[in-house]
């Protein structure tokens, strides 16, 4: 059984942020010119005043944004992840989490899926980065339904947030009754042999590859981390106590990133194996999105083949 | 709102902000021979125009620093940050005395601003180039507010090589924002320099006429002061309240190290700590000598 699609984070993005500011005069979208791309233009429709465009600048957009949140506003910020981490990454450093002002850093095209545009679009490492910046929460969303939930939860929390938002359409993991909490993490599928923790995008994928090796006898518990940090530590322990044996499975670097994360909880708190599937410190290439899940190790099947080849090799 | 904001730049209002940048400049000199670190050049040869801007320009309450109404001001060149804590000891924002603890552990006075310890501060800074960014923010958050209150920036000239400056010189023009007022610098001199026949085997960080061209080509109206006449800096920026829809930069020539003799121009007093007998020099040439055999105890 394969999870069903759900819609695009990106719309979800600009529907909920227009939605939030119907009812919160402070709300305001920051836009580095890509808004057509992450769609905020959708909040551009509906709050048109409220649509400020920083052009292809995005080093002072974070600055500006910095600003904004000394007046009372909570400017949202639209760009591509890959231009919302490293370009401007001192201005969040100095002006965003130093200071812990009320910026929402909620970019899109986290992940592979970046419309077919290669390395210089497609980055590995925002969550290793962002996560080790002091005072940076750091969240990021299954699906449609945990977006929406997510971009709630930021415009009513005060103080800085980085939520990585995914372009295309992914499969639906929640229903609609879900409800995020932040640094709660979700066993998503229960089982015995394995713990599978996962985090975005990926975590669906992750479900349907406990379905397949369940087909083989391995009948794997799945945990979705949505928040990186603060991370659920005690639901990290409790799924190596249950299981005996972790795999980190994420569309990222398996370098300090989630894999990175439960690797050093388990090691503090319970020391247990933990095997990282994820981006093998590479710079991914353009291609379409089915595509590069398979190069990458990253579809339910090719993710299963890993678990399997862990857990039993040949 | 509109017109002019110096309510009175007569000549014992002019005599008054002299003798308040005098004793910025004493605070200053004594909290660097404290500490044994701190930055010198720049807050030297800023220190009028924070006068003038603390002690008579900006709308401000020190004993409500976060009024929302006020003026809000942001030092870019936060290295300068030992000048502005001075000023805003002076103004009441807290104890002179507590500048000696400038720098020093678990102080209030950190090396470069930050905005979570001490209230009064407008942004944190110390990273060049981004204090204009957070300026535009603050001057675009007063109008979709609806807020009265403009924003100064003071940057150093050396810092406008950083590219984020000119992103938020094209962004502002483009906004309109007459509400906010840049104040460059120009002591001419940045840490170590370029290599070039000026003074010390330097050359300055641009050359005559540079900044001006350049604030003008981002579509900014621009003004020229001497940074060391407190009258003519009441005169621009009492011009610069006068908003045309565009932002406002002051190029403010001026002398780093300004009012020590031997610090005066030369870029190794850009940071560095002072000597018993350099104390001793500085304050003599800001009119405290010490009493003779006496140093500051440290």
């Amino acid at each position: 059984m394969t999870l069903p699609m759900g819609r695009p984070m990106r719309e979800i993005f600009g529907e909920t942020v227009a939605e939030l500011a119907n009812d919160d005069p402070r709300i305001y979208m920051l836009d580095g010119d890509v808004g057509t791309s992450t769609r905020a233009d959708i909040f551009e429709k509906a709050h048109p005043d409220r649509y400020l465009q920083m052009g292809i600048a995005e080093q002072n957009m974070f600055g500006v944004a910095a600003g904004l949140a000394t007046m009372g506003l909570i400017p949202f910020i639209s760009t591509f992840v890959s231009f919302a981490v490293v370009r401007p990454l001192d201005q969040i450093r100095v002006l965003i989490a130093q200071t812990g002002l009320n910026v929402k850093i909620t970019p899109g095209y986290a992940g592979l899926f970046t419309g077919q545009t290669g390395m210089s679009h497609i980055i590995v490492d925002d969550m290793s980065i962002m996560r080790a910046m002091p005072g940076m929460i750091t969240v990021s969303p299954a699906d449609d339904v945990e977006a929406r939930e997510v971009l709630r939860w930021a415009a009513a929390y005060e103080g800085p947030c980085y939520v990585r938002l995914v372009r295309d359409a992914t499969q639906r993991l929640f229903g609609d009754d879900y409800r995020f909490e932040l640094g709660k993490a979700v066993t998503v599928r229960e089982g015995h042999d394995v713990a599978l923790i996962s985090t975005g995008s990926q975590t669906p994928r992750v479900v349907d590859a406990a379905d397949l090796l369940a087909a083989d006898g391995i009948d794997a518990h799945v945990v979705h981390v949505p928040t990186i940090k603060p991370l659920d530590v005690a639901a990290i322990v409790a799924a190596a106590e249950r299981t005996g044996r972790v795999i980190t499975v994420e569309e990222h670097s398996v370098i300090g990133g989630l894999g990175g994360a439960v690797a050093e909880a388990l090691s503090e708190h319970r020391p247990t194996k933990v095997n990282r599937i994820g981006l093998q410190d590479l710079y991914p290439q353009s291609g379409p999105n089915d595509a590069l899940l398979e190069i990458y190790g990253l579809s339910a099947p090719r993710v299963a083949d890993q678990v399997r080849l862990i857990l039993r090799p040949a | 709102m509109s017109g002019s904001p110096v309510a009175n730049a007569d000549a014992a209002e002019v005599a008054r902000l002299q003798e308040i940048a005098r004793q910025i400049r004493l605070e200053v000199i004594k909290a660097v021979y404290i500490a044994r670190a701190g930055h010198l050049g720049g807050p030297l040869s800023a220190a009028d125009m924070l006068a003038a801007l603390y002690f008579n320009v900006m709308r401000i309450r020190p004993d409500e620093p976060s009024w929302p109404d006020r003026d809000r001001f942001i030092l870019s060149k936060g290295h300068s940050s030992i000048g502005l804590y001075a000023t805003m000891a002076l103004r009441g924002y807290f104890p002179v005395a507590e500048l000696a603890t400038f720098d020093a552990a678990h102080s209030r006075l950190q090396g470069h601003p930050d905005m979570t310890r001490l209230p009064g501060l407008d942004m944190s800074s110390g990273s060049l180039g981004m204090g204009i960014s957070a300026g535009m923010g603050m001057a675009l958050g007063a109008r979709l507010t609806g807020r009265g209150g403009r924003t100064y920036v003071m940057l150093g000239d050396g810092e406008c090589q950083e590219g984020e400056v000119w992103e938020a010189a094209m962004a502002a023009a483009r906004y309109g924002l007459d509400n906010l007022v840049a104040i460059v610098d120009h002591n001419k001199l940045q840490q170590y320099g370029w290599p070039g026949d000026g003074p010390d085997g330097r050359t300055p960080p641009e050359a005559p006429g540079e900044l001006v061209a350049k604030w003008s080509a981002f579509g900014w109206r621009v003004l020229e002061a001497d940074g060391h006449d407190v009258a003519d800096i009441l005169r621009v920026l009492a011009l610069a309240a006068d908003g045309d829809g565009r932002p406002v930069a002051i190029v403010a020539h001026t002398v780093k190290g300004k009012g020590v003799s031997y610090m005066e121009g030369h870029y190794y007093w850009h940071t560095r700590a002072i000597k018993p007998d350099e104390y001793a020099i500085a304050m003599a040439d800001l009119g405290e000598p010490l009493p003779a055999g006496e140093g500051e105890p440290r």
